[in-house]
Parts: C-alpha cells; structure tokens; sequence
C-alpha cells in the first residue's frame, strides 16, 4: 500500500514537474525542475528494477545536463548583455 | 493560439495511439530474457544487461559510443568555446571541494567500470562520472594546461571507438561474426573495450561543456608563467 502510494506520487510529481518546467517563463527555475524531473525519473527507474538504467539517467539525464543546460543559459544570458563591453581575460 | 491547438490536439492523438499500442501488448511478452540468461555463462560477464549491451548486441553499443563523438564533433563545428574567466585563487571553497571529491570521482568511476561485470554499473555510468569530474575541474580553472593539448583529447575521444571498431574486426577475422567474442575471451575483451569507451565517454561529456572547441591557446605570454595551484 505504501509503496503503491509511492508510485503514484512519483507518477504525479514526474508529470507535474515537466508540465512546469515546459512552461516556466524563469528559464533558471526551469532548468532546476527539469533536473529535479531527472531525479524523480531515476527514482522511478529503480521502481521499475531498472538499477542500470537509473544510474545513467540520474548521472547524464540530471546531472550532465543540467550542467549543461546552466552554462548554456549563462552564455545565452551574457550574450544579452553584448551592450558591457565583454570581460578580458588579459585583464587578470 | 491556433497552432498550439493543433500541437495539442495531434500530441494528444499521438498519446492515443501509444497507449493503445501499449494496452495491446501481450500481458507476459515472450521476450528474450530466457535465452539471453541461459547463455549468460558464455557471456564473459555474470550481469545479464552488461552481456546484452557488450556482447549479444555490442554493435548497439558500438554506435552509441560513435553517436557520442559525432556529437563533440558537431559541438566543435560551432567554433570556440568559452572557460570560465575568473581567478581560481578567487574561489577557494571550490578548490578544497574539488581536493576531496576529485579522487573519489575517479575511484568511483573505476569501481562502476569493474562491477559492471556483475552488478549495475559500467563503462557508461563510469564515463558519466569521469565527465562530471572534467566539467567540475574546468569550472575550477584546473584544466586550462590540459585542455591546450588538443591533439591528446582528440586521441582520447577516439580511443572508444578506435578500440571497440578494432576489437570488432579482429573478432570477424577469428571468428566470422562482427563482435562474436572467440570461447572464454569474452570477459576479457569486454573489460578492455569499456576501459576505452570510458576515458572516450567521460572526456566527449566533459567538453561538451566547453560549448565549443577548447579555447585556444593563443596568449602565449600569458601562459609562460600559469598560476601554480596545484
């Protein structure tokens, strides 16, 4: 029973944080959702029995990129910015 | 708003039409799990998804780990990429993180590579953690002398698929059959295709972060004399 309970959580949750990530207008808070949406996913790999799978869903699916999709979002962000004259390296 | 209902309308008839073919599978499929656990011995490996992936269907792998560098390949094709300019010294929580994290990023991708012969784990899931490590060294400042040194990282990239492609054709000179291992050397030669893809999984992950080819090395005087923060 608890477990079923579980599942139907992670089913909701699952859906429910893609829904919001999808349609976010913060692009930051939607990229922590679709790594929170990784995690869950993982979670529910390891319900399936699918340990393997978990594992690189977790590692690649969330974790890779995420990392990704931030640094991204830092370019994008610093490209709308073109009007400060961009950083120098020679300048350290 | 019009095309959005179309969106709508033709995901939810997708959605249909794949819950239909979902309800409509046999309630116990026949599958392949009998036949693949019953020669799991010949495998070389005691863990039935590692034999599917590395030996009943190893050319699957094969392409993924060519689909990975057609991926780096497509990333370099944009132009440069970008480190994060600022001064290591000027961050020194991540440093002392990275003095303790490091070395376990590293054995746990080893112990991952070696227990996928038995248990969950493998080259894939190892790479992912070699790669987690790169991005955390990059955004450290602690690969810039690495990363000038293309021609080692392209030599590294390669090796997974250099290694797994070699492996293949030697395996069909011996024995006729594209990654058809020869009895008993099965277990071996899985080791070693995974070790490559590995180091080739974990360096194409890590500098897909770059979002670019490695910057390149172009201020010379800069780099004479580099920070020592080792």
């Amino acid at each position: 029973m608890i477990w079923r309970s579980f599942d139907w959580f992670l089913l909701l949750a699952i859906v429910g944080l893609g829904w919001r990530s999808l349609n976010d207008r913060d692009l930051f808070r939607a990229v922590i959702q679709f790594i929170a949406f990784g995690l869950l996913a993982a979670v529910a790999w390891v319900r399936l029995r699918a340990p393997d799978v978990a594992l690189a869903e977790a590692a690649v699916g969330s974790g890779l990129t995420g990392a990704l999709l931030l640094s991204a979002l830092a370019r994008m962000r610093r490209r709308e910015q073109q009007a400060v004259p961009p950083r120098t390296e020679a300048s350290e | 708003m019009i095309g959005r209902g179309v969106i709508g309308i033709c995901s939810l008839l997708l959605m249909g039409a794949l819950s239909w073919a979902a309800l409509s599978l046999p309630a116990k499929p026949p599958g392949l799990a009998k036949a693949s656990l019953d020669r799991l011995g010949e495998s070389g490996v005691a863990h039935p998804v590692t034999a599917v992936l590395l030996n009943y269907r190893g050319y699957d792998t094969l392409l993924e780990v060519g689909v990975l560098l057609l991926a780096l390949a497509g990333a370099w094709s944009l132009g440069r990429g970008e480190q994060p300019a600022e001064n290591p010294q000027s961050r020194p929580l991540l440093l002392s993180l990275l003095r303790v994290l490091l070395p376990m990023l590293l054995l746990a991708a080893g112990h991952l590579l070696w227990i996928g012969a038995f248990a969950p784990g493998g080259a894939f899931q190892g790479g992912a953690l070699l790669g987690g490590a790169l991005v955390l060294l990059i955004l450290g400042g602690l690969a810039r002398r690495a990363l000038k040194r293309e021609r080692c990282l392209r030599a590294g990239l390669a090796l997974g698929v250099l290694v797994f492609a070699g492996i293949a054709a030697v395996t069909m000179a011996l024995t006729g059959g594209l990654l058809q291992y020869p009895p008993g050397a099965g277990g071996a030669l899985i080791l070693v295709i995974e070790t490559a893809a590995m180091v080739s999984i974990g360096l194409a992950l890590g500098l897909l972060y770059l979002g670019g080819q490695p910057p390149e090395g172009a201020r010379r005087s800069l780099l004479a004399t580099p920070p020592d923060h080792a």
